[in-house]
């Protein structure tokens, strides 16, 4: 729940940008089902209060890392939802110009400096912008967002161990919604919370829920204020659950239907509008109204990416290299 | 000029851009004690341990950081101990380093700098001496640079540290004592230009770093016998100057392609295949290579110095070349 501290007024803003990121990735997956989107897709409906929660508390030139499930931490950071669509469907008008697609999202000039494709990948890359921030003394950090999978890799250890070392702002931020990819994370590890791992290593981390928008607002101010002070790194596990499969057209039988309907009453958006309308912060037609204008807004960014022109003939092979 | 090894010429490059650009940074294990043949010697006095960052045995964490530090500004070199142990590297340089400008359309760039030593010296076994560069010649986005001599060291790693593109350095550790004039001052070289060390007429020998010195041995040897050899090194092998290459191969009808790495899918091959396209109706010979056998690097210095290409097996392969045509 929100804490006194919390402005309603901010708090509503929050919210729609909770449902620009579910209408997004709503409108994404239905154009993936008419074939209109093709590729490999990566939805993170469901956990949308960790995206907007953690991001609202950073600045423009903070660094920000994702993952492969990660359109919803692009918003969250500020991306044009037109560019990042357009991206998303490989045209010319996209953030990347096509090259990089829904895994590989680059919208530096809002701080969302890169996802990728590989597992916990973008780790280390936080740490080399948090050193260079370090290094610049302007009190800038780096977050990186990665899932419960990307505990079990070398490298996330590794970078706990430097990250500690070198007392680098990076805020970790764990997605831990519980599988990687098809497998439970029971059967990966014996360690039930990643924040294990970063307190072995020395790092302050707590693990929440969170499908709390608040409670995640709460840690990484915490976080952030850590960092900005030269304290070095602090983790954030955010216990949550997506309501998609791995991957579009994953059935995700591996989960059970009981789970599945466990969470929805968990949904982060519908809990931020409860409290909302518990405080008589917002009416239930303007909630209606924020959802529906969420979908205006994407179904906007659809038909701009739709009629967005292909990547032009040349920009297959420009680009391999920087030349100027 | 005056002569320098080629590892002091390296430190010297190393110096100079720490001098020159504050956005120099240097990453590597023990590199702020000198590192393990002293190229970093002396330099953490100098610039202190902020710029030489000495860093725990993390090869895969330690190279994520400094492409994350180049994305967000600074110009690092990370030295990679061993070219064997790039291999744990091979994830961020591959999926990330080389791959950020293109997938972000431009947006980022990635100006790292990453030092290796490769090669057999010293009887060292299969995970220190190995010649890995043409996977990373493989890699889009990646430059590569495999420097023979002191001058070509100092002038070729100016040049990689101030290029706005992962360049990938190769040091050959049996050259580290080798010494050469080194140009005073500016001595940035190209990357991307072959150097003709040695001008001939009958047969073109192109050797990759350490084997330049056998390749021009040999052609000393050949000349005795009034063959006249020119020796190319290529200098950088990704992006590779095949003009320089093909244009001595179309005056001399022959060539022979030398590398210290195994000959299987060596740059060797990439190589004679661009040439056998560039020059194909010049070619009096069928091309030659000469380079390891298809084995891993062995420990005994007897089957070490089998493995390893020689100038006697070079000057073999040119004899033969001459048989044809």
């Amino acid at each position: 729940m929100a804490t006194k501290k919390e402005n309603l007024k901010e708090v509503v803003e929050l919210l729609r940008r909770m449902w620009l990121i579910r209408a997004f990735e709503e409108k994404v997956s239905a154009l993936y089902a008419e074939r209109q989107i093709v590729g490999l897709l990566h939805l993170g409906i469901g956990q949308e209060a960790v995206a907007v929660g953690a991001l609202s508390l950073l600045h423009d030139d903070d660094y920000v890392y994702g993952g492969h499930r990660s359109h919803g931490h692009a918003i969250a950071k500020g991306a044009d939802i037109n560019k990042l669509m357009a991206e998303i469907a490989g045209r010319a008008t996209g953030y990347c110009g096509g090259k990089g697609g829904s895994m590989h999202i680059v919208a530096k000039e809002c701080g969302f400096i890169t996802a990728t494709g590989v597992v916990g990948g973008t780790i280390p890359l936080a740490l080399g912008a948090a050193f260079a921030s370090k290094e610049r003394k302007k009190g800038q950090v780096a977050a990186v967002f990665f899932g419960d999978g990307a505990g079990q890799a070398g490298p996330f250890h590794e970078s706990l161990n430097i990250a500690s070392l070198w007392r680098l702002p990076v805020i970790f931020i764990c997605e831990n919604n519980g599988y990687a990819e098809f497998t439970p994370l029971s059967a990966h590890t014996k360690i039930e919370r990643l924040a294990q791992h970063a307190k072995t290593y020395g790092i302050p981390a707590s693990t929440l829920d969170g499908n709390d928008l608040f409670a995640v607002r709460n840690a990484m101010t915490k976080a952030v204020a850590n960092c900005r002070a030269g304290k070095g790194p602090v983790f954030v596990e955010c216990l949550t659950h997506r309501m998609r499969g791995h991957y579009e057209g994953d059935p995700a039988k591996y989960r059970e239907l009981s789970q599945l309907a466990e969470w929805k009453k968990k949904d982060p958006i519908a809990r931020v509008a409860r409290m909302l309308r518990s405080k008589q912060a917002i009416t239930d037609k303007e909630l209606k109204a924020m959802e529906s204008k969420a979908r205006t807004l994407v179904e906007k960014a659809a038909k701009f990416s739709l009629s967005s022109p292909w990547p032009a003939d040349g920009s297959l092979t420009s680009q391999v290299y920087k030349t100027t | 000029m005056p002569e320098q090894t080629y590892l002091d010429a390296i430190r010297a490059a190393l110096e100079e851009e720490l001098r020159r650009d504050s956005a120099v940074y240097i990453f590597g294990e023990d590199v702020a004690l000198g590192g393990p043949f002293g190229v970093t010697k002396g330099l953490a006095e100098t610039f202190g341990v902020h710029r030489l960052v000495n860093t725990p045995i993390s090869e895969a964490t330690v190279m994520g950081i400094t492409i994350g530090a180049a994305s967000a500004g600074l110009r690092p070199v990370v030295e990679i101990m061993f070219i064997d142990f790039i291999t744990l590297a091979m994830d961020q340089l591959v999926n990330h380093a080389a791959k950020l400008h293109y997938m972000s359309g431009g947006q980022l760039s990635i100006p790292l700098t990453v030092r290796i030593q490769c090669g057999i010296s010293g009887a060292m076994g299969a995970h220190h001496s190995q010649s890995l560069e043409a996977w990373l010649a493989h890699v889009p986005g990646l430059k590569v640079v495999m420097p023979a001599n002191p001058a070509d060291a100092k002038g070729l790693l100016k040049s990689a540290i101030r290029d706005d593109n992962p360049v990938v350095f190769i040091e050959h550790r049996g050259l580290y004592r080798t010494k050469g004039e080194v140009p005073d001052g500016e001595t940035a070289v190209p990357i991307g230009k072959a150097a003709v060390l040695r001008q001939g007429e009958q047969i073109t020998i192109v050797a990759l770093s350490s084997m330049a010195g056998p390749a021009l041995a040999a052609a000393k040897e050949l000349e005795a016998d009034g063959i006249s050899a020119e020796v190319i090194d290529p200098r950088t092998i990704s992006p590779l100057d095949i003009e320089t290459i093909a244009s001595s191969v179309k005056k001399t009808g022959r060539m022979i392609v030398v590398h210290e790495a195994v000959e299987q899918g060596g740059i060797g091959a990439e190589i004679v295949a661009r040439i056998q396209r560039e020059a194909f109706y010049y070619l009096d010979s069928p091309i030659a290579r000469v380079a390891a056998p298809f084995a891993p690097v062995p420990a005994s210095p007897t089957l070490e110095n089998q493995f390893l290409p020689s100038k006697d097996k070079i000057v073999e392969a040119a004899r033969v070349a001459l048989t044809h045509g």
